[in-house]
């Protein structure tokens, strides 16, 4: 079971910023461990964020995105109450997600 | 004999794009990803849409990067009908780092994190339904990030 996404959001005239950290390895496959064996690729691809069960955003990613994704965006007509959510997916089909209500 | 075998891999990339653009034309195709250079992931995502250098995309990075396994990138840009908004690591293995569809919910203003290798040109790429609009800036990278 993987970690869960951090999420912070602050509604301000109409539009919700947000925030997320994605505890992830985002693995790129040419990274060795102390041994020096090759660390197998794992990475997110997509992911997808919903403003009420609306897809607004979805983010297609190779292995260059940092370990931990950090990832700031803002939704247009947002008002207090509703529910952003998101979703992750990776190369090796683990997934993980969560959500957060607008105050 | 290298030039022979880079087009000849770059026409594969290419035909493996064309093949599935018909159900994944939002989405970046995993080919795009894979490319391993920037002109064929431009021939991937946008096609033979114009490519124009614009100052209305802001393209905001360190100058010099300490840590090239954590560079900040943020993309934003005032153009209306954003479909999606690409960042390109030049000198990155797979130049294509992320790829965003934007819904028109969805403000064109996006910030987050990417590995760099070495110094290296770095590429916004904001998309609209008939143009693609690019801003470059050149980021140096004192230690790299992509492990060995």
């Amino acid at each position: 079971m993987a970690a869960k996404v951090k999420i912070r959001g602050k509604l301000s005239g109409g539009i919700a910023k947000i925030k997320l950290l994605i505890p992830h390895p985002m693995a790129t496959g040419t990274q060795r461990d102390a041994d020096g064996n090759l660390i197998p690729a794992k990475y997110i691809e997509t992911v997808t964020l919903y403003k009420n069960d609306k897809e607004v955003l979805t983010a297609n990613w190779g292995a260059s995105v940092s370990k931990d994704p950090y990832l700031a965006f803002q939704i247009n007509n947002c008002v207090a109450g509703d529910v952003i959510k998101v979703t992750w997916v990776d190369n090796l089909g683990d997934t993980g997600g969560g959500d957060i209500a607008l105050k | 004999m290298e030039l022979n075998r880079r087009q000849w891999l770059r026409g594969i990339f290419a035909l493996c794009g064309a093949a599935m653009l018909p159900s994944r034309l939002f989405a970046a195709t995993p080919a795009a990803f894979k490319a391993t250079d920037a002109k064929a992931v431009f021939q991937d995502l946008f096609g033979d849409l114009p490519i124009e250098e614009s100052d209305a995309v802001n393209l905001r990075t360190p100058d010099i990067a300490e840590n090239g396994a954590v560079v900040p990138v943020s993309v934003s840009t005032d153009i209306a009908g954003v479909e999606s908004i690409s960042l390109i690591v030049d000198e990155n293995p797979n130049p294509l780092s992320a790829s965003f569809n934007l819904t028109p919910d969805a403000v064109p203003d996006i910030s987050f994190r990417v590995k760099m290798g070495k110094s290296s040109t770095v590429r916004a790429m904001v998309k609209t339904s008939d143009k693609v609009y690019m801003a470059t800036r050149e980021v140096k990278v004192t230690i790299g990030g992509c492990g060995g």
